[in-house]
């Protein structure tokens, strides 16, 4: 596997999480591909979407489902020098979220932005 | 036009699988590349041989082995997805200890790595899944 950009130009990778971390395994293998993409030297971008939101809320204990808490991963985000965190007010609010509430230090901003955001991005992950 | 395609979901539960490779049909049929099609998530299970459907429905493994050879398509298999699943090729199944392995003909089993690639070399990444 070459890590190096064949194709020279650096491009706008967005992924887009929808979903609650846990129920469903797509938060969890959404975060792999972030991890093994900071590799790769690309302009990253995560994008946190309706009930989305939940992967980055404080205080998770998943010892009665039995499943790994892999939230203080996002932590780890800066260290791969992915900093820009989109994060949709309109889901926020409606579950009663701020921006206290997260574990990471995030950009809070309108649907309609994150749109516009979508629509510059060269390559759309989403999960 | 140079695509990438990625396959989220599993073959019959989903259509996502079935989707993709008519798309892929289509696109190369109208002449472009497809660089790579990669398989994330339960997507990993449309690369097993032992798939069995029923006589009368389409074999969705089958059909992507055999368009992989008509038309040398590179079929990804992600290793940590299919790891957790199941999926596992001779020199994988040797390395993890396991009396079997599955990978159907044309499949390979990759890294991630190869997904960004795909982003990073297609000029489009299709993906395909809910």
């Amino acid at each position: 596997m070459s890590e190096d950009n064949a194709g020279g130009a650096i491009k706008k990778f967005l992924y887009v999480n929808r979903r609650a971390p846990y129920g469903t395994i797509y938060a969890l293998e959404s975060l792999e591909v972030v991890l093994i993409g900071a590799a790769f030297e690309q302009d990253v971008s995560l994008a946190f979407l309706g009930d989305g939101v939940y992967q980055l809320a404080r205080g998770q204990d998943t010892k009665a489902v039995e499943v790994k808490n892999f939230s203080p991963t996002f932590r780890a985000l800066e260290d791969y020098d992915v900093t820009k965190l989109y994060v949709e007010r309109e889901a926020l609010e409606a579950r009663g979220l701020t921006e206290e509430d997260l574990v990471v230090p995030v950009q809070v901003m309108e649907a309609a932005r994150i749109a516009e955001i979508m629509e510059s991005q060269d390559v759309v992950l989403t999960f | 036009m140079k695509l990438g395609i990625l396959v989220n979901e599993g073959p019959y539960t989903h259509e996502a699988s079935d989707t993709a490779y008519q798309f892929v049909k289509a696109a190369l049929a109208k002449g472009h590349e497809i660089f790579r099609v990669f398989f994330y998530h339960d997507g990993v299970n449309n690369a097993t041989r032992l798939t069995v459907p029923p006589q009368d429905d389409r074999n969705i493994v089958k059909r992507w082995s055999e368009l992989a050879a008509q038309h040398k398509l590179d079929l990804v298999v992600c290793i940590a997805a299919a790891q957790r699943r199941g999926l596992m090729d001779a020199s994988e199944a040797k390395r993890n200890g396991k009396d079997a392995d599955n990978i159907a003909p044309g499949f390979r089993i990759s890294g991630l790595g190869q997904l960004i690639e795909t982003g990073i070399q297609a000029d489009r990444l299709v993906v395909f899944g809910d």
